[in-house]
C-alpha cells in the first residue's frame, strides 16, 4: 500500500473513531446535553476546514470568504427544504436533494468568482472573496420570500406587500433579517456520512493528477505552465470543489438549527475556519480535523469560565503555533515515526511500493 | 528531404521590446533535428528573453517561431509545451514541497488520460494509469540516478541533483526540443564534466534536439555543434562552434578591447 493511502486511512479512521466514541457516549447519556450538542457542529466545521484546506493548503490561494459559500449553501438548501416540505415528505430524501442543491449552488458562485479572479496572480482572490462574503451576507439579510396558493412572492429590502398575499395559505419562507426556519433534518449520522464522503473525495482529489497539478501550481507557477499544466483549469476546479463542500456544510448547518440568520456568516467565521486550517497545518487534512475539534470544542467546554475562556483560547492558539513550526515538533515527529509500530508500517509500505 | 523539413526550430526576425528597450532585435536562428545548439553571449545579452519567447512566457513584438513546421508564435506556455518544447530554468524551479517522484509525475500530467471523476471515484483506469506512470517516472529517474531519492522532497536534494531532476521533469513531457538555461551554473568542474556526459546521453538516448544557454565555455566548446552569439539583443556571430569561438568580435564582446 502507498504511504499516502495509509495516511489517509488513518485520518478517516481517526474521524470515525472520534464520532463513534462520542456519539456512543452521547447516545448512552453519559455525555451531557451540552457536549452532545457539540458533535454536529464539530462535524460541520470539519467539513468547512478540510474544504478550505484544499484552496489554501493545496492550491496555495488565500480565500477569506469561505463563510460566504457556506451561506449560499445554507440558504439555498434551507429554502429548498422549506418549499418542498409538503412535496417530499420523506425527510432524508429531501435532505439529500437539499445537500445537492446547496452544494451545486455554492459551486456555481465559486465558478462565477473564480473565472475572472483565478486568471490573475497574487492576492486578488483574498480581496474578492472577502468582498463576496460580506455581499452575500447582506443580500441574504434583505430577501423576503412568501408562498401562498398563488405561488411564490419575492421582495428585496422590504417585506412582501401583505395585500397581495392570500393569508389563509400564507407560508413565510425567508424573512429577511429573521432568516429561514428550515426543517430539522440534520442528525449526527448524516453529518458523519457527509463528512466521510467529503474526506474521501478530497483525499482522492489530492492524490490524483488533479491534486498534483494544483500542488505544482502552488509550488511554482511558471514551472507548472512549462510542463504543460493548464493552470487556470486546475485552480478553478480546486476552488469550485472547495466552495461546493462549504455549501454542503452550510446545508447541514441550516438544517441543524431552528432559525438561521445571515449575521452568522460574517468575516469572523471565515477567519475562524482559516485559523483551523493554518494551525492544523497547510495541506494536511488530518491537521485540519484535529485543529477543528480542539479549537471548536475548547471555548464551548470552558464556557463556565466566561471571560477567561478567550484567554485560554488565545494561549492554546499560541502554543499550537509554536509547536507546529518548532524544531522540537520536528524532533518529536521523527521520534514518533521511529517507534517500532510505525517502523514496521513504513517498512511494509516501502515493500509494497517496490512490488 | 528538403532543407526545411530537417529543421526542428526556426526563428525568423524575432523582436521584443520592453518600453523603449529592444531586448532582442531581429534574431534569426535555425536548429536542425538532433542538434546540440548553443546560445551564448555576455550577461544581459537577452538569452533568457529568447527562451522566454520560445516557451511563451513573453509574447514577441514581431517575428515568427516555427517548431517542426508548426507556427507556435505567441501561444500560451502550456500550449507550447504540448507542441513539444520543454525547458529548465536558470534559477532552478522545482516543485519544492513535492516528492522527487511527484515532480516527474507532474511532467507526465498530459500523458495521463484518466478524468477528474475517475480519479475521485478511484475507477480502474486510475490505478492502471497511476501504476504505469509510477513505473515510467521511476525509469526516468533511474536514467539520472535519482531513483534512490524518489520519496524525498525535491527541496532536500543537493544542487547538482536538483538540476538533473529539472531535466528529468522536462523530459517527462516528451518534448521534441529541450531548452536548457545555464545548466552548469554553480557547478564545479567535476559536476560540469558529468553534466556534459548527461546532456550528450539525453541527446542520443532520447533522440532529442537540445538548445542551451551557457556561460561555461568549456562546456560550450565540448558539446555544442553550432552556436549563436548574442550581444545587446543582436546577433553577433553564428556558425560552427570552433569558428565562432575564435571570432575576434566574440572574444571582444566577452573580454573587451
Amino acid at each position: 500500500m502507498k504511504k499516502t493511502t495509509l495516511n489517509n486511512l488513518i485520518t478517516c479512521g481517526m474521524v470515525l473513531a472520534f464520532f463513534a466514541i462520542f456519539g456512543g457516549l452521547s447516545a448512552a447519556g453519559i455525555l451531557g446535553n451540552k457536549l452532545s450538542g457539540l458533535l454536529v457542529p464539530i462535524g460541520i466545521y470539519i467539513i468547512l476546514s478540510v474544504s478550505l484546506n484544499l484552496t489554501v493548503g493545496i492550491l496555495g490561494e488565500l480565500s477569506l470568504g469561505h463563510a460566504g459559500f457556506m451561506c449560499v449553501g445554507a440558504y439555498m438548501g434551507g429554502i429548498f427544504s422549506t418549499i418542498m416540505q409538503n412535496v417530499i415528505t420523506v425527510s432524508w430524501i429531501r435532505m439529500i436533494v437539499a445537500i445537492i442543491v446547496g452544494g451545486l449552488g455554492a459551486a456555481l458562485f465559486g465558478l462565477i468568482i473564480g473565472i475572472p479572479v483565478l486568471r490573475l496572480r497574487g492576492d486578488y482572490l483574498a480581496i474578492v472573496t472577502l468582498g463576496f462574503g460580506e455581499i452575500i451576507k447582506s443580500i441574504a439579510n434583505n430577501i423576503y420570500i412568501v408562498s401562498d396558493k398563488n405561488g411564490l412572492h419575492f421582495s428585496f429590502a422590504n417585506a412582501v406587500n401583505p395585500d397581495i398575499i392570500d393569508e389563509a395559505t400564507r407560508q413565510d419562507i425567508m424573512k429577511g433579517p429573521l432568516g429561514i426556519n428550515a426543517p430539522q433534518d440534520t442528525n449526527l449520522l448524516l453529518v458523519v456520512i457527509v463528512l466521510m464522503i467529503t474526506l474521501v473525495v478530497l483525499m482522492n482529489f489530492i492524490d490524483s493528477k488533479s491534486g498534483r497539478a494544483c500542488m505544482s501550481i502552488r509550488d511554482n507557477f511558471i514551472a507548472a505552465q512549462s510542463v504543460g499544466i493548464n493552470v487556470t483549469k486546475y485552480r478553478l476546479s480546486a476552488f469550485v470543489l472547495s466552495a461546493a463542500f462549504a455549501g454542503v456544510a452550510g446545508v447541514l448547518y441550516s438544517h441543524s438549527i431552528t432559525s438561521l440568520v445571515s449575521k452568522k456568516f460574517d468575516y469572523n467565521l471565515s477567519i475562524l475556519i482559516l485559523v483551523f486550517v493554518v494551525l492544523g497545518g497547510l495541506g494536511s487534512l488530518r491537521g485540519s480535523v484535529i485543529a477543528t475539534v480542539i479549537l471548536y470544542a475548547l471555548p464551548e467546554i470552558f464556557r463556565e469560565f466566561s471571560d477567561y475562556r478567550m484567554l485560554i483560547y488565545a494561549i492554546v492558539l499560541i502554543f499550537m503555533m509554536i509547536f507546529n513550526n518548532s524544531h522540537a515538533s520536528e524532533i518529536l515527529k521523527e521520534k514518533v515515526s521511529a517507534l517500532p509500530i510505525f517502523k514496521k508500517r513504513s517498512a511494509n509500505a516501502a515493500g509494497g511500493d517496490s512490488k | 528531404m528538403s532543407e526545411k523539413e530537417t529543421m526542428m526550430l526556426e526563428v525568423k526576425n524575432l523582436c521584443i521590446q520592453f518600453g523603449g528597450l529592444k531586448a532582442v532585435d531581429n534574431l534569426n536562428m535555425s536548429v536542425k533535428k538532433g542538434q546540440l545548439y548553443g546560445l551564448i553571449g555576455p550577461n544581459g545579452a537577452g538569452k533568457t528573453t529568447v527562451f522566454n519567447m520560445l516557451t511563451g512566457v513573453y509574447k514577441p513584438t514581431s517575428g515568427t517561431i516555427t517548431l517542426d513546421g508548426e507556427n507556435i508564435t505567441g501561444k500560451a506556455p502550456a500550449e507550447i509545451n504540448k507542441h513539444g518544447i520543454a525547458r529548465t530554468f536558470q534559477n532552478i524551479r522545482l516543485f519544492k514541497n513535492m516528492s522527487v517522484l511527484d515532480n516527474v509525475k507532474v511532467g507526465l500530467h498530459n500523458a495521463q488520460k484518466y478524468t477528474f471523476i475517475e480519479g475521485v471515484l478511484r475507477l480502474p483506469r486510475y490505478f492502471k494509469e497511476e501504476k504505469a506512470m509510477d513505473e515510467k517516472a521511476t525509469e526516468l529517474l533511474k536514467v539520472f540516478e535519482l531513483d534512490g531519492e524518489k520519496e524525498q522532497l525535491a527541496s532536500n536534494l543537493p544542487y547538482g541533483k536538483q538540476r538533473k531532476l529539472e531535466i528529468a521533469r522536462a523530459l517527462a513531457t516528451n518534448p521534441k526540443l529541450l531548452l536548457l538555461d545555464e545548466p552548469a551554473a554553480g557547478m564545479n568542474p567535476n559536476e560540469t564534466a558529468e553534466l556534459m556526459k548527461t546532456i550528450r546521453f539525453v541527446r542520443d538516448e532520447f533522440d532529442m534536439t537540445i538548445l542551451l544557454i551557457e556561460h561555461d565555455m568549456k562546456l560550450v566548446a565540448g558539446i555544442c555543434e553550432e552556436l549563436t552569439v548574442l550581444n545587446f539583443g543582436q546577433e553577433l556571430a553564428k556558425g560552427v562552434t570552433s569558428e565562432v569561438l575564435n571570432d575576434k568580435r566574440v572574444i571582444t564582446a566577452y573580454l573587451g578591447e
